[in-house]
């Protein structure tokens, strides 16, 4: 029950159900004075993203509230499904069959296990050595060598993105910080509050400012407004988030910084996947939001790198 | 009880899209024919159909497949309610006497309230190709000519479980339901299998 001693935590969760009040109250305001239809396209959409954001922040602090163990399952699940959207649309071909099946029953658990057990030594080198060697080998011995290296690297890929990228934002639990213990669950919170902060601040700035298209051919709704604003509010959003977190308020905002690029980045890397697939979203499983992947496509990017960052700085 | 759970299973691995695209569900009799590639085909598009419907749609299979075993022959009889029809010829028998057989199996199975599941292609495909139609559906069709016919199209099924597998991949799949055809007074068997196989392919490309 580490939600009940600790303080920090407690202060985040009641400032984020704070922030889904007042987005709740705004968008119910937004679609009484929405007048055509596109205007009410826009904000149907908008109410739709709030209210699957009270589900995701519910499930988020049930899981806290478990504990880690809570925190890890989630996070297990959240790999499976959006290993599942990836796979679905990559060419597969039947003999691989067997190499998806240890993907998904074997690699997948075997990652959070190890991530449960705080096993860094092996959790870290897991998918992009040892699963990445096997994975060859065995669609090799399936016998069938067309589309050899497009097949396994895009096997490899999934796992990479879905699995041992992802898995780094559970990790942050196990993770000790010089003078400050195993602060995990603020870490995760923090991680997890500006990357997807910085996502709905991009798409706020991107809806009232946005011109000029950042990168038309990947991700054409991405302004260079919706961006600078976006990135700029999420460095600002966590540096003032310092005061639950083991940095100084200039560190915290730089790591915000950090964290709001790389989730950037991750977005921006996943729609040149689905542009290439001919698909909008991964998936149909969350309304108004897609697939699993849509919604985690910026974490992908941003938990390994704001995990290596705070270890080799902050790391005890 | 039992139908209930094998049906959320079969939706759990199976994950499906479903669209009604060219019809919506109904108390009509049909006679759903999907394309053929996984032996998960009829029991996920039997599990996508709304639990009312399900009851009245029975699955047409191949006995030699269904019959193996005391599970899957109670899981045919009691949970499906299946018609299970004998496709290899047995020593003796000639293959038309063998589909007369099958087509009264299905009108009887029919009756007056029920509807159907068949695969017409008759054998399960690589997924890649629509094979040709058997005759069986327009001799069904000849005798039942008020029944519509649904174009169903089962996408990504045989990526979850490939031929010889035993254990299915969950990845994503979709479930597309085209618009109902009826057999014309004049039309004639080539002429309306390759209509009735064109329109499962159509949803191929509209998927």
């Amino acid at each position: 029950m580490i939600l009940l001693h600790d303080v920090a935590l407690q202060r985040l969760f009641g400032g984020l159900v704070v922030l889904l009040i007042v987005a709740t109250v705004a968008g119910r305001l937004i679609a009484r004075r929405a007048r055509d239809e596109r205007a009410l396209t826009t904000v149907r959409n908008l109410n739709a993203r709030i209210n699957a954001w009270w589900v995701m922040c519910v499930i988020f602090a049930i899981s806290v509230v478990i504990g880690p163990i809570g925190a890890v399952v989630l996070f297990a699940l959240i790999s499976f499904l959006a290993l599942r959207e990836f796979i679905t649309l990559i060419p597969t071909r039947p003999a691989d069959h067997r190499a998806l099946l240890w993907s998904f029953f074997l690699i997948t658990p075997l990652q959070y296990l190890l991530v449960g057990i705080h096993w860094y030594g092996l959790f870290s080198i897991l998918i992009p050595v040892y699963a990445f060697l096997f994975l060859a080998l065995r669609i090799a011995m399936s016998g069938d060598t067309t589309h050899f290296l497009e097949r396994v690297s895009a096997i490899q890929w999934a796992l990479m993105i879905c699995v041992y990228s992802l898995s780094y934002a559970p990790a942050l639990l196990g993770l000790g910080i010089r003078g400050h213990g195993t602060p995990g669950p603020t870490l995760l919170l923090f991680l997890v509050i500006v990357v997807q902060g910085s996502d709905v601040l991009q798409y706020i700035f991107g809806k009232l400012f946005g011109r000029r298209k950042i990168a038309p051919h990947v991700s054409p709704n991405k302004t260079i407004e919706g961006f600078v604003g976006g990135v700029a509010a999420a460095t600002l959003l966590g540096a003032l988030l310092w005061w639950a977190t083991p940095f100084a308020i200039w560190q915290a905002g730089l790591q915000a910084l950090i964290i709001a690029l790389t989730g950037f980045v991750g977005g921006l890397v996943m729609s040149a996947i689905k542009r290439d697939r001919g698909v909008k979203d991964f998936g149909t499983i969350i309304a108004g939001h897609g697939g699993i992947l849509d919604r985690v496509d910026s974490l992908t990017f941003a938990a390994p790198i704001f995990f290596h960052v705070t270890r080799f700085f902050y790391g005890g | 009880m039992i139908d209930s759970i094998l049906a959320t299973a079969a939706q759990i691995v199976a994950g499906s899209t479903v669209r009604w695209a060219g019809c919506a569900p109904s108390e009509e009799q049909r006679i759903y024919i999907a394309n053929h590639s996984s032996h998960l085909d009829f029991i996920v598009l039997w599990s996508y159909l709304p639990p009312w419907l399900r009851r009245r749609t029975r699955p047409v299979a191949a006995r030699d497949y269904w019959a193996r075993d005391v599970i899957r022959r109670y899981l045919a009889a009691r949970v499906f309610n299946a018609v299970l029809i004998d496709r290899a010829a047995s020593p003796g028998t000639p293959a038309g006497q063998l589909g007369r057989q099958a087509v009264d199996q299905m009108i009887e199975a029919l009756g007056d309230q029920h509807s159907l599941i068949l695969f017409p292609e008759g054998t399960r495909g690589s997924g890649d190709e629509v094979a040709p139609f058997r005759s069986g559906l327009f001799h069904l069709c000849r005798a039942k000519p008020q029944v519509a016919v649904v174009p169903v199209y089962l996408e990504n099924l045989n990526r979850i479980l490939p031929k010889g597998h035993l254990l299915p991949v969950p990845i994503l799949s979709r479930i597309t339901f085209g618009t109902p055809l009826r057999l014309q007074p004049d039309e004639t068997k080539d002429a309306f299998l390759q209509r009735a196989r064109e329109s499962v392919r159509a949803l191929k490309a509209a998927a």
